[in-house]
């Protein structure tokens, strides 16, 4: 009789739900550290899910380790799960392929692109390079130019890599200096230790804004409004790069189930409260869902494999 | 002058009882999870950044330098008494205080750990207030050229760490280095002895080693030899406070470990173990009661505390005015500040004063706090040795059993640990020292790393280590910390063989 009533009641909450279009409980794997990037992105999609009542009760779990790849196995086997998603993104698209992870991107079910942040190239404010052009130029006669950024095979390294080949230089002889994450790369460069630096535009902005660094390019497409510099594209050299966040779910869930998960994120996306949260950590705006990312996802890996290729990291 | 009114600003801002009560808070927390093994500050602030989000920035900040100060002093407690330290900038703390515990001066290693943690938290809160901008100029010099010369000189200090049997001590620290290669090679991001396993991709935590090898590997040696033995609860005698004595040989090891460890904390990639290595190296070379070194010599545990606590403060230098992260803890609290879209650095004094003056006044009221806090406290922490050891010993399993899980809630890592921990059994059991291997496994990596780093930047020129000025000082610096004492040594002998007496060493 117990059972008969519970069973009634799960039958009636879920006919409830499933009319007023909300998603039940959802958990979130972070496939991070708590404070990191994908953690951020993760309990900021938690608050708005939660607040505007888009889905019930949303929680945020954390499962880190090598570039998310660990994370990505565990998701993997939760096979069918519509209830769970995880933050993801270049970076997790890098590190698949330089620790030649088993566990790959192939069967995950692509839900959307949120968000994203451009990278700069940085030179210290007395440095003798003024403009991108100087620099190719310098980078040509000498391809050891000592060039800075985060760990190898990472975001900044695809950057670098993607830009010697836009300036006819053979990757393969670049000088990539890895270092270990944005701030001591900025403190190779503040204190002259290399010729320029890489790194997420947020890991330079107060030095760039103060005038200690000189930003040569930025890797958005057009100029970013607030960020006092110039597209690579127009500095001569073709290329484009966003350090993108976006949002998975597990393999072999219904198509209904990635219907509903998508709306959620689109009804989260046009929530004034999510566009707040952009402004206020400074995110860009990179939002796609259902089929356009499906179609992104597969061209962005095909495109950073080649990279890694160029710069000799992934055979 | 401008200093003074801001900072006198930011009193007014960290008085208020509301912000009062947010660093009292802070300071118990983290007193707590300084002395649980593995919880670390860092996992701690990043648990609350979700639940602070709601307050007031300050009053967060407050809340996390609390924590902050906080972990540095609890993290000597557990060292001192029970030589199962809970991070690795107190393995010295746990050897040398540890010692001082056994022959029942526990209280008074407690002590000048305190005491020392306060003077330091409060001489290096003095030095950020007042020549932070020119800490930040000098420290921007050190490239990976100089950080290579300066592992080196640490390195030297694993001379005083090695114990009786140099050979053994070799043996740990070769065991440390070969630890601190696992895992992807940041340099050419190859993995290196992950054994297939992507769980050892990021490396093997040095938290992990260290509450393996001292908190797991203690509690088996301890659980061995009790077997069939009728416990005895420890008992202390003497004097529970400080003595005369102790004082008089304290107060010089605080003031240098804290003129060590401020600067190492104020360097972008300098960190809080060095410059405790470094301290214990100095006090040994320094002491007229050198015999005690390894047998409880409190001077060994006055200078690597004060050391600590002085890199804790230096950290906040370039993470407030460059917004540099130099520890984890310190990457957190980036991560906090752009919580509240704030960007710490050159502009964040000017935009934001009363956020920053209030933090720092903070960091004064805190380490008040937390003195008032510890020092009583002492009393009360050495009854925690008359818990049955069982008991005690059981406990301390649990919570490094949870500490660790909570680094990555990773089973793989708990395996780990548990085989750490019975490496660490059997360095005991043979005598061989644990505290060089953890040396190994920190000084490693980064020595590696940053001699590759130079030689890329240099373009393969070796000689880039003594054309650059500072580089080419510290490396002075070591070899006359290697050739001195044997030069001096021989010269005595000397002396002594031409005054007719028969030469000792």
């Amino acid at each position: 009789m117990k059972k008969a009533i519970l069973l009634a009641a799960v039958v009636l909450t879920g006919a409830l739900s499933a009319s007023a279009q909300t998603l039940g409980n959802l958990r979130i794997m972070a496939p991070a550290s708590p404070g990191g990037g994908w953690d951020q992105t993760s309990r900021a999609i938690q608050q708005v899910l939660q607040d505007n009542k888009i889905t019930g009760a949303v929680q945020v779990f954390n499962v880190p380790g090598a570039g998310g790849t660990i994370g990505l196995a565990q998701l993997l086997n939760s096979k069918g799960d519509g209830n769970l998603l995880m933050t993801m993104g270049l970076v997790m698209v890098g590190a698949i392929q330089t620790n030649r992870s088993k566990a790959t991107l192939d069967r995950v079910t692509p839900i959307a692109r949120l968000t994203g942040e451009y990278e700069v190239l940085v030179v210290p404010a007395e440095s003798k390079y003024r403009t991108m052009a100087d620099l190719v130029a310098a980078w040509k006669q000498n391809p050891g130019l000592p060039i800075a950024g985060g760990s190898a095979g990472g975001t900044d390294h695809i950057l670098v890599g993607l830009l010697a080949d836009a300036g006819g230089i053979d990757p393969t002889k670049i000088n990539y200096v890895p270092f270990s994450g944005g701030g001591e790369t900025l403190a190779a460069v503040l204190g002259n230790q290399v010729a320029a630096g890489v790194a997420g535009y947020g890991e330079f902005e107060a030095q760039i804004k103060a005038g200690k660094l000189r930003a040569l390019g930025i890797s958005s497409k057009k100029r970013v409004k607030g960020i006092d510099a110039p597209t690579f594209v127009e500095g001569g050299l073709n290329v484009e790069l966003a350090n993108w966040r976006g949002i998975v779910a597990p393999p072999g869930i219904s198509a209904q189930e990635k219907q509903a998960l998508v709306a959620a994120l689109d009804r989260m996306h046009a929530s004034k409260e999510w566009k707040d949260t952009l402004a206020k950590r400074n995110w860009e705006d990179l939002y796609q869902s259902g089929s356009k990312f499906d179609v992104f996802l597969k061209v962005e890996q095909s495109r950073i494999n080649k990279v890694l290729k160029n710069i000799g990291l992934v055979k | 002058m401008e200093t003074l009114t801001a900072l006198l600003g930011g009193f007014e801002t960290a008085l208020t009882p509301q912000n009062l009560l947010f660093a009292l808070i802070g300071a118990v927390l983290g007193t707590a999870v300084g002395v649980l093994p593995g919880i670390g500050p860092a996992l701690t602030v990043a648990l609350l950044l979700p639940v602070t989000l709601k307050m007031p920035p300050v009053s967060a900040f407050i809340m996390f330098a609390g924590i902050y100060y906080g972990a540095m002093f609890g993290g000597s407690t557990t060292s001192i008494l029970l030589k199962t330290p809970g991070e690795s900038a107190s393995i010295v703390t746990a050897m040398e205080g540890n010692q001082m515990a056994r022959r029942g001066r526990g209280a008074a290693a407690l002590a000048t750990a305190a005491i020392g943690s306060f003077l330091a938290g409060t001489i290096g809160t003095l030095a950020l207030t007042f020549a932070a901008p020119a800490m930040v100029t000098f420290a921007l010099k050190f490239g990976p050229a100089e950080y290579f010369a300066l592992t080196v000189l640490a390195f030297t200090a694993v001379s005083a760490l090695l114990g009786s049997s140099p050979l053994r001590g070799l043996v740990s620290l070769f065991f440390g280095l070969g630890l601190g290669l696992v895992g992807t090679d940041l340099q050419t991001g190859q993995a290196r002895f992950d054994l297939g396993r992507p769980e050892l991709l990021d490396g093997i935590d040095v938290v992990t080693v260290v509450v393996g090898l001292f908190a797991v590997g203690e509690t088996l040696y301890v659980a061995s030899k009790l077997r069939g033995v009728q416990d005895a609860v420890m008992t202390f005698r003497g004097r529970v406070g400080m003595t005369r004595a102790d004082w008089a040989r304290s107060w010089k090891p605080w003031l240098r470990g804290t003129l060590l460890g401020f600067p190492f904390g104020a360097l972008p990639a300098g960190g809080a173990e060095m410059p405790t290595f470094l301290s214990y190296l100095l006090e040994k070379r320094l002491s007229r009661h050198k015999d005690e070194f390894g047998k409880g010599a409190i001077e060994g545990v006055a200078g690597p505390e004060a050391a600590n606590n002085a890199a804790a403060a230096g950290v906040l230098v370039p993470l407030l005015s460059l917004g540099l992260p130099t520890s984890a803890t310190a990457a957190i609290l980036l991560a906090a500040f752009q919580q509240y879209g704030l960007q710490p650095g050159p502009l964040l004094f000017q935009s934001n004063p009363a956020l920053v003056w209030g933090l720092i006044a903070s960091l004064y009221v805190g380490n008040v706090m937390l003195l008032v806090l510890n020092l009583p406290l002492a009393k009360v922490w050495v009854r925690l040795l008359e818990i049955p050891r069982p008991l005690l010993y059981g406990g301390i399993l649990v919570f490094a059993t949870l500490g660790v899980y909570s680094l990555n809630s990773s089973v793989f890592d708990l395996v780990l640990l548990y085989l750490i921990g019975l490496a660490g059994f059997a360095m005991r059991r043979f005598d061989i020292p644990v505290a060089p291997a953890i040396v190994g496994m920190i000084l490693g990596p980064i020595a590696e790393q940053q001699f590759r780093r130079a030689l890329a930047i240099s373009q393969g020129e070796y000689s880039v280590f003594l054309t650059r000025p500072l580089s080419a000082v510290i490396l002075v610096l070591v070899a006359l910390v290697l050739v001195g004492p044997p030069v001096a040594r021989w010269w005595a002998a000397r002396r002594a063989a031409r005054a007719g007496e028969p030469s000792r060493t």
